[in-house]
């Protein structure tokens, strides 16, 4: 870590993504300043700088594996960084474009999207970084929060290891004083089973959690996918719970499989969906 | 000559303004986001009028009626906990100088005067229990020492609550300043401390009729009346019942939410972390709700003692109910049933100890 004592040198790389977790940074406003006080931002294509092939002390990266081209990237960057801190829901565990891997039907879906297909080359299956090279620090959530991304660049210059907080959102719910929207409302809430970090944002403005943090510490989710079984939603509709946007956590993805396309699935889609 | 102790129901912003003139902040009971919350309120009319509710395992409900009570329900997620034993607060700052020495700071809050109107018997209980645990906090102490406690007797149990059989409701039994009897048409007012005496003195009482007396006497009763109770156990034994396979069946259930902790009027658990600023010559040092269903209650140097959902069950109810004796000379349960209503799934807790109490099954 010692080089971290000095100024440290950052990349913030793209990859598959819809750049909302960049964001943590730009929007950080008078932080960025002092962040960019602190360190030297060598590679941040959405703030302006550009050098993709620098060497740094610590890259963050953004985005899934999505396409062959993103597979030879991410193993430059890797080559070219001394840690590898992934930001967001899509380079920890694929994002939203993962659920093209639980249909196996890529190539129909691509064919009837776009009118050139033959200029699409895109990865049958969407991989986490963490699939291909080795990262070092997952930062989840989608997106990100600064405050997230801010304490992970602080932990890293004082030379120790990030708090990795798995608390589920409940927790924080209650710590804001949010009420609770299942049992005062009945609607099938992920905040059991979802690691906190965003301030438990949605049930503080009445509304179910939709797991966009993805899966917290001993996450019970047969049992939840139980209960939500219990408030009335469809298999259908509980398999959509646990296979949004971090479809490929271990934890989301075992207890989604089971309800995804069971026969049950007769209802109209899109009938029970947010 | 009769005793002055019936407040008439229009009488009752009488109360509020004598408090506010005595520089108390007032916090009450309020409708917000479907549940009973205790926020700050200036006057009478942001207090709940005519509603009620129900409770039941996992579910939580306001129901609106044409009646002008203002306490007709039993409680809300929170009461008392929050206002003393604060979700997030810092406990000190630590500054690092040019000359590479530390200094650090305490930072408590200054804390305001207030007036808490509302508060149940049980949670009345739960805040003594509370003041055992936190007896040389001072975080805590300063919040506490700044409350008034108005209490009012618990008209409403919902089916979840079972204060009766722990002996700490539905009335207001002790730790209140002032406590009132919600009738149809008022209150009746009684003191439990010099400061409430002195507040009573000051407001446009009479004597309360027989028929009022009668009135809260049969109120009481029914209150008492509770559908859920204690089940007869030995504390000291449940340390001892760690191979039951009740634990299996409520491991099974439990979604290790915290839920049940969090809510728990008596539960105390922090965690404490730093929060450095960025240039990183300043850190806070905060201490925020923990609960044991996290897994970082239970971890010491590297390992984690309850990894599984049925060792944190376990723990909780094992602690609440059974070394809690040991600790605090009573059980940690005052029986407001938050922890059946406020659990995601609806487990009951009075069932799993039911369920102990019972000799294990031989076989399946």
């Amino acid at each position: 870590m010692k080089s971290l004592m000095t100024k440290p040198r950052i990349a913030v790389h793209k990859f598959s993504s819809c750049d909302g977790c960049q964001l943590a940074f730009l929007n950080l406003g008078e932080a960025l300043l002092q962040l960019n006080a602190q360190v030297d931002i060598l590679h941040f294509l959405e703030a302006g700088m550009s050098d993709a092939e620098a060497d740094v002390d610590i890259a963050f990266v953004e985005g899934s594996l999505s396409t062959p081209d993103e597979l030879d990237r991410i193993r430059q960057v890797r080559a070219h960084s001394r840690y590898l801190v992934t930001i967001g829901a899509c380079a920890t565990s694929g994002g939203l474009q993962a659920l093209r891997n639980l249909d196996g039907n890529h190539d129909d879906w691509r064919d009837a999207i776009y009118a050139r297909p033959e200029f699409i080359h895109t990865l049958k299956h969407v991989k986490p970084v963490a699939a291909e090279v080795k990262v070092d620090l997952e930062l989840w959530g989608c997106p990100v929060s600064s405050a997230q991304v801010l304490a992970a660049v602080r932990a890293l210059l004082f030379g120790v290891a990030p708090v990795d907080d798995r608390d589920r959102v409940c927790l924080e719910c209650k710590r804001q004083q949010a009420v609770c929207v299942m049992v005062t409302q009945g609607v099938p809430c992920m905040g059991p089973v979802t690691r906190t970090g965003c301030g438990a944002l949605c049930p503080r403005f009445g509304r179910d959690c939709y797991g966009c943090y993805g899966p917290s510490e001993t996450a019970q989710t047969d049992t939840l996918a139980r209960r939500f079984a219990g408030l009335g939603l469809l298999p259908d509709a509980i398999a959509r719970r646990f296979l949004l946007i971090n479809s490929q956590a271990p934890a989301f993805l075992q207890t989604g499989r089971v309800f995804h396309r069971s026969p049950a699935r007769a209802q109209p889609p899109g009938d029970q969906d947010d | 000559m009769p005793t002055a102790d019936y407040l008439p129901r229009h009488s009752l912003s009488h109360l509020f303004d004598l408090l506010q003139q005595h520089g108390y902040r007032l916090v009450g009971p309020q409708v917000i986001d479907g549940a009973i919350l205790y926020r700050p309120l200036t006057a009478v009319d942001q207090l709940p009028s005519g509603t009620e509710q129900v409770q039941q395992p996992g579910q939580y409900r306001l129901i609106q009626t044409d009646s002008s009570r203002r306490f007709s329900w039993a409680n809300g997620p929170q009461a008392l906990k929050p206002l003393t034993f604060t979700p997030r607060e810092t406990l000190w700052r630590s500054q690092l100088h040019e000359d590479g020495s530390l200094s650090f700071h305490e930072t408590p809050e200054p804390a305001t005067p207030t007036a808490v109107i509302g508060v149940r018997g049980c949670d009345l209980a739960a805040l003594a229990l509370q003041d055992q645990h936190f007896a040389d906090d001072p975080y805590y102490r300063q919040q506490r020492d700044a409350l008034l406690l108005i209490a009012v007797d618990c008209s409403h149990p919902a089916d979840t609550c079972f204060c009766a059989s722990t002996g700490d409701g539905p009335d207001a039994k002790a730790g209140h300043d002032l406590a009132l009897t919600e009738l149809d048409d008022g209150f009746l007012i009684r003191a439990g401390s010099e400061r409430g005496k002195n507040l009573m003195t000051a407001l446009p009482l009479t004597a309360a009729s027989h028929a009022s007396h009668q009135q809260a006497e049969t109120q009481y009763r029914r209150a008492s009346q509770q559908q859920r109770q204690l089940p007869t156990f030995d504390p000291a034994q449940l340390i001892h019942l760690g191979g039951h396979p009740a634990w299996d069946a409520v491991a099974d259930a439990c979604l290790s939410c915290g839920n049940c902790t969090s809510v728990c009027p008596s539960c105390f658990c922090f965690s404490e972390s730093e929060v450095p600023e960025l240039d990183g010559t300043a850190s806070s040092h905060q201490r925020q709700w923990d609960s044991c269903f996290s897994e970082g209650h239970s971890y010491i140097h590297g390992h984690r003692f309850r990894p599984d959902t049925k060792g944190r069950y376990r723990q909780w109810l094992t602690h609440k109910f059974g070394s809690w004796v040991e600790q605090y000379g009573r059980s940690g349960c005052t029986g407001c049933g938050r922890c059946i209503s406020w659990c995601p799934v609806g487990i009951d807790p009075l069932q799993v100890l039911a369920q102990l109490g019972d000799e294990p099954p031989t076989s399946n």
